[in-house]
């Protein structure tokens, strides 16, 4: 049932692959421009990891995701889990960019009374899921999801971002053991591989690799792109619907903080980038130079 | 050398029976009441975390095999699988010990299911004293760690009339819930009272004039076994049963904390942060503060051994409830 509905998802009868790569590079870019609009607001923010990660989500949420941007609870949406909360301005980005929030909404990223916190909450924002932030938690949530619909006979995926700061948590690797088990190919795993996390890059705070055969142990189909490749995504997640209906199935995303914007990609990495005043009309400039190449 | 050979009592199963001889019990009244609640309301769920067996989850599952999913031994999974299930529309019944959904998996219930306040039904087995395995087993501090948690609803039953009530009950409360289990042979007590558990309500079982024993959980079992001896010496006492610690029945609490009778708090739970402590702050909040007697366990890691010995030891066996309330009377 599940693999019908992804052939149906990677096989539109409409765009061509051309055509989607289009869609999703130019809603990546716009994407780009709104997190890089937010960050000035605040003058500060996740701004690199949102850059980094903007390619990924505009391939959800412009061609893979099935969503009514204008009913954001229909029970048959398909389900995608932000357990790293503090990607919530690239998330904001794709729900505008998606439809689900107006893209005027954005400036009121991290205001008081504004639907749109700093870290991401169900309960403030249309189309966000779940409460993230503590993390290690999205993919527990995921499974649950996973199970409950599969029992209530819903053909929803539930999809999970998680970053690779998040396989530190042994709640990670209980809930990819519990997948497995229970042999939930309704259940996708999308990891940002940005190689940064709090303390510094992830291979001197706990080493993880090697990522695709942990994943591939603990029973997953394993994908490993470069994230920043819209084509290259767009084939990865179009050959799920290859992968066996009753194994869960996890897309490694090697991406760039900074990813589009030059000033920030070679800047010396940061978990919480310093992004002085001059500078976002600086990322502006180069974001848009690098577009027309 | 000595000569005595009294035999010691020795530590029995992981769950050790609390049943006073003679007391009539039900078998497995929780996992009967999921069961049939279950056959009435098809988005019931159960879940575990490989204690099917020892929670009385495993009579759900041969009822339901369908509805029944095995976790693992995965706390953190089993509270986030199961706030997953009620966001997509299910009503889950997840079950673990006590210790380890507060100590092990406090953040996903907290994060998951209470700030979302979604229908998650925790349930717990071995609360307080309920087994000789020593501090690894013994939740002695589960309510102390969960009464802070925001919108969750915290029931301590005292036998299998409240279990079998409360099931049906906490499945209707819309946010989460925590049940503190009894499993097994469970004592049946309250069906020779007019009584009927309703979620935040308590019941006042027996009144007397001299005396009034404000309980939970298994406690009120000991309460009214020890009102009946404590009218033996002229003690005229009565019961109030709070099977909701949260939210605590406040107005009952402030009826009995302003009658010029003595009140004692009874309760199978350390003495920090439970029942006790919550009748104090009701009352002294309320503008009713005075003393209280705190029948509670001692505010320590407690020791291994027989359950019968160790209730004796620690306080909560009839005997010791008996003569607590003589000394505080002067008796």
């Amino acid at each position: 049932m599940t693999a019908t509905q992804d052939v149906d998802r990677a096989a539109p009868a409409g765009p061509s692959f051309e055509d989607r790569v289009r869609r999703v590079a130019d809603a990546a870019h716009r994407m780009r421009h709104h997190v890089l609009n937010m960050g000035e607001v605040q003058g500060q923010g996740y701004v690199g990891q949102a850059l980094g990660v903007a390619d990924v989500l505009a391939v959800m949420y412009r061609d893979q995701l099935r969503l009514r941007p204008a009913d954001p609870h229909w029970d048959e949406r398909d389900r995608f889990l932000l357990s790293i909360g503090h990607y919530a301005i690239a998330l904001y980005a794709a729900l505008a960019e998606a439809g689900v929030i107006p893209v005027e909404e954005l400036e009121t990223y991290g205001s008081d009374e504004s639907r749109l916190p700093m870290s991401g909450m169900a309960s403030y924002t249309p189309g966000m899921e779940i409460s993230g932030g503590s993390l290690g938690h999205g993919l527990g949530v995921g499974v649950g999801m996973a199970l409950g619909l599969r029992h209530r006979g819903v053909g929803s995926r539930v999809v999970n971002l998680l970053s690779d700061g998040e396989l530190d948590e042994g709640s990670t690797w209980e809930a990819a053991m519990g997948a497995a088990h229970h042999r939930l190919g309704n259940l996708t795993a999308v990891v940002d591989m940005n190689a940064l996390q709090a303390d510094g890059p992830t291979a001197g705070v706990l080493a993880i690799e090697p990522v695709e055969r942990k994943w591939e142990a603990f029973g997953w189909h394993t994908v490993r792109v470069d994230g920043n490749d819209v084509p290259a995504l767009l084939r990865a997640f179009d050959g799920l619907a290859e992968v066996d209906a009753d194994t869960p199935r996890v897309v490694i995303c090697d991406t760039r903080i900074g990813s589009g914007v030059p000033l920030l990609e070679t800047r010396e990495k940061a978990h919480f980038m310093r992004i002085d005043e001059h500078e976002w009309q600086i990322a502006r400039d180069q974001l848009d130079q690098g577009a027309q190449r | 050398m000595s000569t005595t050979t009294r035999k010691r009592l020795t530590t029995s199963a992981m769950i050790a029976s609390f049943v006073d001889e003679g007391q009539r019990t039900t078998p497995a009244p929780f996992g009967h009441a999921l069961s049939r609640l279950a056959e009435e309301r098809p988005e019931v769920v159960g879940l575990t975390a490989d204690l099917g067996k020892y929670t009385d989850m495993h009579v759900f599952a041969q009822a339901h095999p369908d509805r029944f999913f095995q976790m693992g031994m995965s706390e953190q999974l089993l509270l986030g699988a199961a706030a997953g299930m009620a966001e997509v529309g299910l009503v889950p019944f997840a079950s673990t010990y006590s210790v380890f959904a507060t100590r092990r998996a406090y953040d996903f219930l907290c994060l998951d299911a209470a700030e979302p306040g979604l229908n998650v039904n925790i349930v717990g087995g071995l609360p307080g004293l309920t087994t000789g395995y020593g501090p690894s087993h013994q939740a002695t501090e589960d309510i102390a760690i969960l009464r802070g948690m925001p919108g969750l609803t915290i029931v301590d039953p005292c036998d299998s009339v409240d279990i079998e009530q409360a099931v049906p009950a906490l499945a209707e409360v819309s946010g989460p819930t925590y049940l503190r289990l009894l499993r097994g042979r469970v004592p049946t007590v309250l069906d020779e009272y007019d009584y009927t558990f309703e979620v935040g309500r308590a019941a006042e079982l027996r009144t007397g004039r001299d005396v009034t024993l404000v309980s939970s959980g298994l406690m009120t079992m000991r309460a009214l076994s020890a009102a009946e001896r404590l009218a033996e010496h002229r003690v005229d006492v009565g019961v109030l049963h709070v099977p909701t610690i949260k939210p605590l029945d406040t107005e009952a609490v402030l009826r009995v904390g302003r009658s010029d009778r003595l009140v004692v708090t009874v309760e199978n739970h350390s003495v920090v942060g439970g029942l006790g402590e919550a009748v104090a702050s009701c009352l002294a909040f309320g503008g009713a503060a005075r003393n209280l007697v705190p029948v509670a366990l001692p505010d320590e890691f407690l020791a291994a051994g027989a359950l019968p010995t160790l209730h004796d030891r620690y306080g909560l066996s009839t005997d010791r409830l008996v003569r607590r309330v003589l000394d505080a009377l002067e008796v």
